[in-house]
This record gives C-alpha cells, sequence and structure tokens, in this order.
C-alpha cells in the first residue's frame, strides 16, 4: 500500500533535486521533481527526455541529481527506462541486484508528439515505470513553439496571435485517455497548487506494478508571458477554472479529486498569461468561446466517467 | 578444419547466418534483447525469442514498437549493466541512426547484427553495404563476417571487445544479407562451457546505482563538448590492440585464426582487389583460376572495418601497382565510394602506392560473379601497364 | 568556476558527483529579494514546497530560512505565502 500524507508537514525532508539549476526563476518544474523524488520510496532510476528539466539540470560538470539519472535522446525517454527496467528484471533473477523504480519525466513535446510512439510501445509492454508528462504546453526549451499539447487559442512562436489565426486553432490532446486506451492500471492529473494530491498520488503510482501515466500542470513564465510570482496562483486557478481537471483513474474507476462546483471565470486565468492576451480581445471573441466548449466538454466528460453526472 | 576437429569442446552443426548469430547470442547468455523485426535479419530475433520463451537463456526480452526504441532501450540496458545484443538491418539501421552516435559516446557495449541490407529507394531486401558505411562515423566497432562461421565466431568475440575495460565500445557484426543471414552453412560451434570461459558475465565499468548515484548523458555546451569528443577520439584508438588481443584469444579456444586484414597472394602480386563481406571467397576463387595460369594477383579482405586497419593494410599491399577497390554501396558527389575513400586516406602520405580504382558491385543483391572479378583485375592490369588510370570508376555487371 | 578540465581528464560523459550543482551558485540572477519576517511565519510550509530551487531550507521545528547563495527572486514565495510573512525588497536595499 502506498503511504498517503494528510499535511505537508508529512512530506519527507530528504531533497534528491539540488539547487543551482539552471531552470527560469518561477519554473514550475522542480515542484513536480521534488515531490516525486520524496513520494516514490526506495531505490530508484530517473530518466529524462530532452527538454527543459534536462538542459537546465545537467550542464557540465554540474548535476542537480542525487539519484542515478539518464538522458538519452528527445523522443525516446520511455524507450531507453524500458531497457534499463528490462535490464534489472535480469540482473535481479541472474544476480540478486535489487530492482530500483524507473521514473521518467518527459516534456510535452517529448510526450504527446515526438516521444508519443516509444510511450504508447512502453504502456503496451507493461514494463514497470512511472512515466511523468511535466506539460507546460509547448516547446518552451526551442523558444515556445506549439505542441500537441498547447492549448486552443494559446499564442506562440508557430501559432502566433495574427490577424486571421489568432494563436493556435486546435484543441489539446488527451494524454491520459490515450494512457487508458493502453490499459494502464492507474492515471492521473497533477497540479504544483494542490501539492498533498500530487504526493499522493505519484506515491501511489508508486505502488502499482507496471506502467502508471502521470500529467502535471507545469507554470511557465517565460512562454506564458506571465509574472514568474503568479506560476502557482496561475496552477490552482487552472483548477478552480476546469481547465485542469485534478483526476485519477484507477482500476477502472475515475474519482475527480477537486470537484469545481461553482468555477471562476476562465478570464481570470487568462488574463494573467500573455500568451492568451490576445484572446480577451472582442474580434477574437469566437475562439475565446471555443476554448471555453473544449473546458467544459472536457469537464462534462469527466463528470460522466466519474458517475457524477 | 582438421585442425578444429581435433580441438574438444566443437561441434560441427549446419546454421544460416541469423540462426549462427542467434546461437552465438544465446551462448553468450546475454541480459536484455531489444529488437524489431525487418529482413533479412528477423531470422536471429526470432530464433532468440525461441530461446528466451523455452527458458534456454534466461534474458530480458523487449520486443519494441520500432528499430529507435530498440536501440534506445539497448543503451539504457547497457547503461545499467546488462550484456545487450540487437540485431537489424537497412532501413531499421537507418531509424536508429540518431542514437548510434549516443550509445558509443555513452560508452555502451551493445552488440549488434547489421544483416546488410540495400537502403531504399527502389525498396529492397537484399544485399548491399550502404547501411554499414552509414554508420562508419558514428563510433562503432564494425566487423564483416565472410560466411556463416565468421558471423558465429565475429558474435562472440564482439561482446568480448566491447566489453573489455580498455574498450567500452559497441559493436557492429556485419553479415551479407541473404548471402549469409539466409545461407545454410556447416560451421564449428564452442560448447556452452568454452564459451563462458572465452566470456564470462560482463563486468560493467560505472553502471546505473542507486548507491551511487551518478548523472549519465549531461549537456556539454562549447566549453567542453570539443574535449569529450577528443576524448572520445583517443579512446577509440586504443581499440585496435584489444581486438588483435581478442582474435589471438579466440583462436586459442577455436583454432581459428583471425586477422583484420585477410591477404591471399598479394606478396607478390601487381594487381590486387579490396572486397568486404562474402564476395571475398567469389574474389579468391578468381584469384586462384588467374594465379593458376600465372598471373600475379592478389585479394585483400577486411574482417575489420571499423577502426579501419590502414597501416596494416598498407603494409599488405606493399608492392602492388594497381587496386581495385570494391564498393558494394555508392556515395552520390562524392570522389569515391566509401571504402575507397578510406584506402585513398591510408594511402595519403605514402611515398609508395598503388594507383586505385573504384569498382561498384552486387547493389541491392545481384550476383558479383566470377567475370566481374575478372574484368576488375583486366581494369587494374591496364592501368598497371599503363601507369596510370583510365576510368576510375567501374559498375561491374550493370546493364 | 572549477578549472576547466582537459580531454586527458575525460571519459564517458557522466557526472560522479551526485548534486555537485550546489557549487553553481544562482543567487546573482536575483533582482527582488525575499525577506521573511519569522515573527509572521505560521510554519505551514507552503513557500518550502513551492519553491523552485529549492532555496528555502526547512529547518527541524518545520520554521524556515531562504538561502540566498541559490534564491532566483522568482517572488512565489511572497505571492503565496498566507500570513503575508515574505517581502519582495529590491536587491541590495533590504
Amino acid at each position: 500500500m502506498a503511504v498517503q500524507i494528510k499535511t505537508l508537514r508529512e512530506m519527507p525532508r530528504e531533497e534528491l533535486f539540488a539547487p543551482g539549476h539552471r531552470l527560469c526563476a518561477g519554473c514550475g518544474i522542480p515542484q513536480l521533481v521534488r515531490t516525486a523524488l520524496k513520494a516514490v520510496p526506495g531505490p530508484k532510476v530517473v530518466v529524462t527526455a530532452t527538454g527543459c528539466l534536462e538542459v537546465a539540470t545537467t550542464i557540465f560538470p554540474y548535476t542537480s541529481w542525487r539519484v542515478p539519472w539518464v538522458h538519452n535522446a528527445f523522443e525516446n525517454a520511455a524507450a531507453t527506462a524500458a531497457g534499463i527496467e528490462a535490464a534489472f528484471k535480469a540482473l535481479e533473477k541472474k544476480r540478486g541486484v535489487k530492482r530500483p523504480k524507473v521514473i521518467v519525466f518527459g516534456g510535452d513535446g517529448g510526450t504527446f508528439d515526438i516521444g508519443l510512439q516509444a510511450l504508447s510501445g512502453a504502456l503496451e509492454r507493461g514494463h514497470d515505470l512511472i512515466y511523468i508528462c511535466y506539460d507546460n504546453e509547448a516547446y518552451m526549451n526551442t523558444g515556445i513553439q506549439r505542441s500537441g499539447a498547447t492549448p486552443r487559442g494559446a499564442a506562440t512562436t508557430t501559432s502566433p496571435a495574427g490577424k486571421v489565426i489568432p494563436g493556435k486553432p486546435e484543441r489539446k490532446k488527451d494524454l491520459i485517455a490515450i494512457a487508458i486506451a493502453h490499459g494502464v492500471r492507474y492515471a492521473a492529473t497533477l497540479n504544483p497548487a494542490y501539492p498533498v494530491d500530487m504526493f499522493n498520488k505519484i506515491a501511489k503510482a508508486a505502488s502499482i506494478e507496471g506502467p502508471t501515466v502521470l500529467h502535471y500542470f507545469t507554470p511557465c513564465p517565460t512562454g506564458w508571458r506571465s509574472d514568474p510570482a503568479k506560476s502557482i496562483e496561475i496552477a490552482r486557478l487552472a483548477v478552480l477554472t476546469r481547465v485542469w481537471p485534478l483526476y485519477e483513474y484507477e482500476d477502472g474507476v475515475y474519482r475527480i479529486n477537486v470537484l469545481v462546483k461553482s468555477p471562476r471565470p476562465i478570464e481570470d486565468y487568462l488574463k494573467l498569461q500573455g500568451r492568451f492576451a490576445h484572446l480577451l480581445q472582442p474580434e477574437n471573441r469566437w475562439m475565446l468561446e471555443q476554448l471555453k466548449r473544449d473546458v467544459e466538454e472536457n469537464w462534462n466528460r469527466l463528470l460522466k466517467l466519474a458517475g457524477l453526472a | 578444419m582438421a585442425v578444429a576437429l581435433q580441438l574438444k569442446g566443437q561441434r560441427r552443426v549446419g546454421m544460416t547466418g541469423d540462426e549462427a548469430v542467434a546461437y552465438a547470442v544465446k551462448q553468450a547468455d546475454v541480459d536484455v534483447v531489444a529488437a524489431y523485426p525487418i529482413t533479412p535479419q528477423t531470422i536471429i530475433v526470432e530464433r532468440i525469442a525461441d530461446y528466451v520463451h523455452d527458458g534456454e537463456l534466461k534474458a530480458s526480452y523487449v520486443a519494441v514498437e520500432s528499430e529507435h526504441s530498440a536501440l534506445s532501450a539497448c543503451v539504457g540496458a547497457s547503461l545499467a549493466g546488462a550484456r545487450v545484443f540487437t540485431a537489424t538491418s537497412s532501413q531499421g539501421l537507418a531509424l536508429m541512426w540518431e542514437i548510434m552516435w549516443i550509445a558509443s559516446a555513452m560508452r555502451t557495449t551493445i552488440v549488434m547484427a547489421l544483416a546488410n541490407r540495400a537502403l531504399s529507394a527502389p525498396i529492397n531486401i537484399h544485399c548491399s553495404h550502404d547501411d554499414a558505411y552509414a554508420v562508419r562515423d558514428a563510433g562503432w566497432i564494425q566487423f564483416f563476417a565472410e560466411n556463416v562461421q565468421e558471423a558465429y565466431d565475429l558474435t562472440l568475440m564482439a561482446f568480448r571487445v566491447s566489453e573489455d575495460k580498455r574498450v567500452l565500445f559497441p559493436s557492429i557484426v556485419n553479415l551479407d544479407g541473404f548471402i549469409l543471414s539466409h545461407a545454410l552453412e556447416p560451421l564449428y560451434v564452442l560448447e556452452d562451457d568454452v564459451v563462458r570461459e572465452f566470456l564470462p558475465p560482463k563486468e560493467p565499468v560505472n553502471p546505473i546505482d542507486p548507491e551511487r548515484p551518478m548523472t549519465y548523458g549531461p549537456l556539454a555546451l562549447f566549453d567542453y563538448y570539443f574535449e569529450f569528443k577528443k576524448a572520445q577520439a583517443e579512446a577509440f584508438k586504443s581499440v585496435y590492440p584489444v581486438i588483435l588481443e581478442v582474435f589471438r584469444e579466440y583462436e586459442k579456444y577455436s583454432g581459428r585464426k583471425y586477422e583484420p586484414v585477410k591477404a591471399y597472394g598479394v606478396e607478390d602480386a601487381d594487381v590486387a582487389v579490396l572486397i568486404l563481406g562474402s564476395s571475398a571467397g567469389t574474389a579468391r576463387y578468381v584469384a586462384r583460376r588467374l594465379r593458376s595460369k600465372g598471373e600475379k594477383v592478389g585479394v585483400v579482405s577486411l574482417t575489420l572495418y571499423r577502426p579501419f586497419p590502414a597501416s596494416d593494410l598498407v603494409a599488405k599491399l606493399k608492392g602492388v601497382k594497381a587496386l581495385v577497390v570494391m564498393d558494394r554501396s555508392y556515395s552520390f558527389g562524392s570522389p569515391g565510394a566509401q571504402l575507397f575513400m578510406d584506402v585513398a586516406a591510408a594511402f595519403a602520405n605514402e611515398s609508395e602506392r598503388p594507383l586505385l580504382i573504384n569498382a561498384i558491385y552486387g547493389l541491392g543483391g545481384r550476383d558479383l560473379l566470377p567475370e566481374h572479378v575478372e574484368e576488375a583485375f583486366r581494369k587494374a592490369q591496364e592501368a598497371a601497364r599503363a601507369g596510370k588510370v583510365e576510368e576510375r570508376e567501374l559498375w561491374l555487371g550493370v546493364r | 568556476m572549477s578549472k576547466l578540465l582537459s580531454w586527458k581528464d575525460l571519459s564517458a560523459p557522466i557526472i560522479a558527483e551526485a548534486g555537485n550543482s550546489v557549487l553553481y551558485k544562482t543567487g546573482g540572477w536575483r533582482a527582488l529579494k525575499p525577506v521573511l519576517d519569522q515573527s509572521k511565519c505560521i510554519r505551514c510550509l507552503l513557500c518550502w514546497f513551492y519553491c523552485p530551487e529549492p532555496a528555502i531550507k526547512r529547518r527541524e521545528d518545520d520554521s524556515v530560512e531562504i538561502d540566498y547563495d541559490y534564491c532566483k527572486g522568482c517572488g512565489i514565495c511572497a505571492n503565496e505565502c498566507p500570513v503575508k510573512a515574505i517581502a519582495m525588497v529590491e536587491e541590495g536595499v533590504g
């Protein structure tokens, strides 16, 4: 059984992620990494796809990692992790080597787009690993290009807020549904504004033998053109506006962890971020309405799945 | 083979090249196999799957969803301390290409069987050496097998070389697609206990270990990337003597002698051909016939392609006036096909060097016939007589 | 910064000293500096959790202190502190 906590005080003190990394001020990635390394008990190995987390934490000769950490390439984090897991399984049987838990961190580019095939393969084969996507909703490391995880309407350098096309015209992919379609036993969304919920879900994922998928909301002041001080405030508003529902799937059962009965207006969330500024202009209202429909449809779908509709 | 027959611990069996490689992999007691099917390699990974599923090989078999993931998984597994094998061909290797460089730079000890096949387009499943050449710069050791026996022997030796603490670079064992991969030939195999003695379990260097947490594959910018590449380049130079040592060591167990450069008749030859893989036999057959008529012709073939045995080759070709370098591939727009460029570079600063002709042959599985080799010898003889090369690039047997 | 190594000192791209990024001080990035009023702190640990570096140290008694060697001055701690015990002041002033 996974250890579940009720307050922040119960969270382990040990820091397996060191300061001195080069992530931007106000970045939302480290809260995930620190929590994951606390919530996964025992020996562990981390695999990281190319991306912000990878480049900013391992600039030779410095590393922020106090656990074994492996970077191979961009699209192959899940496959690399699968190889490590397979190796330890064999070495455990043959030589009694203790098998660590494998944790994978991939950004949304490395997960939704270029790494999706490798992730699909790893999930289908049932490797014992926790795959965590830190989703900042665009290719931030290369300078803010749209990805399959960029929400509708958001401006990026490859989906700019133009006069004719105001931001990204397409909706965001549903990573958790993709994971569940592979038959994983556990999948959940995470948000840094909800630390206890995040810790408990990662601990639960760690207690399950086989692949699990976690999807983490990652504030990015650089890419979202937001105040670094407001990263957590934005994350909280994402939940309270139903933009980022906190839910989990466990052996066929869906649970909404934060049931937002009366949502805040989505504009409260959007207005803190430059990437959405154009959506608040009257001429782009149609795009805003589409985004609102996406959010509403997703929420209603989840209510049904959770038996709350 | 009379000597081998007398050696204890060997059996004579019939196997295809693919089966022989799979058998060697089983005897090597690998820990992880990650592979994806592609003709003409597929039989290798099918046989290994049989061994694993029948409990004859205690390995994790990762049936990945692409070659890219196959090699990615192999990198992870090798870093974790496992003995690792994969196999591929042509397009599959092309898909792995990105990770080939990483596998070497990260100093993994992966062994790969490459059943050589032409690169598309047009799509073709038969032999060219495009695939092997396409990764020549990536920092892998590359062996070329001439027959099924060599495919078996070199697979065992590749593990020993790659995992040697003075080496720590991945290896490729090339075997010509279909010509060797699917041809049934008799060969001698070592007994399992003999293989275990020659190839004990891998002793990994700095494996992934939560007790000794290390960071594998960090970012190195302009302040360090250059130094890492120089370190890798120097480390790769130390591979060659270890290969010679392993060849000699293996001979003790098998009675079979291996050399980076195989030479036939070159001691007194005026002209020679240089060739890779299964066609060397055809070339020697022709050379033998011509020599019986008093013509001074020779053949050199490479068992070791990377690191390129430049000085050995130069020494063996001493006195040869004209050399035909046979390439089973083509390099568009370059001053010569791939092997030709290597040879030209090997002779670059030699005061005495043969005239060089580049013959393109056998693309996409086209048979190399004795008359093609004879044509190559004739062109070399003409050049040797005239003291110059009229036509540097020949396409043997093309319509 | 340590002396740059030569290729002779290098082999595989591996960093053996876990967590040695502590040698790289990021405090110099800071324009605004968080100042904690210990008398107001309720030891809720939110700033400890939210700090991206981590540059907020958690003491045995769950009180906290800011490590200016690493703090980049993002201001999340001040923004999230439920009792407004942290103020952001201009670097070099407070």
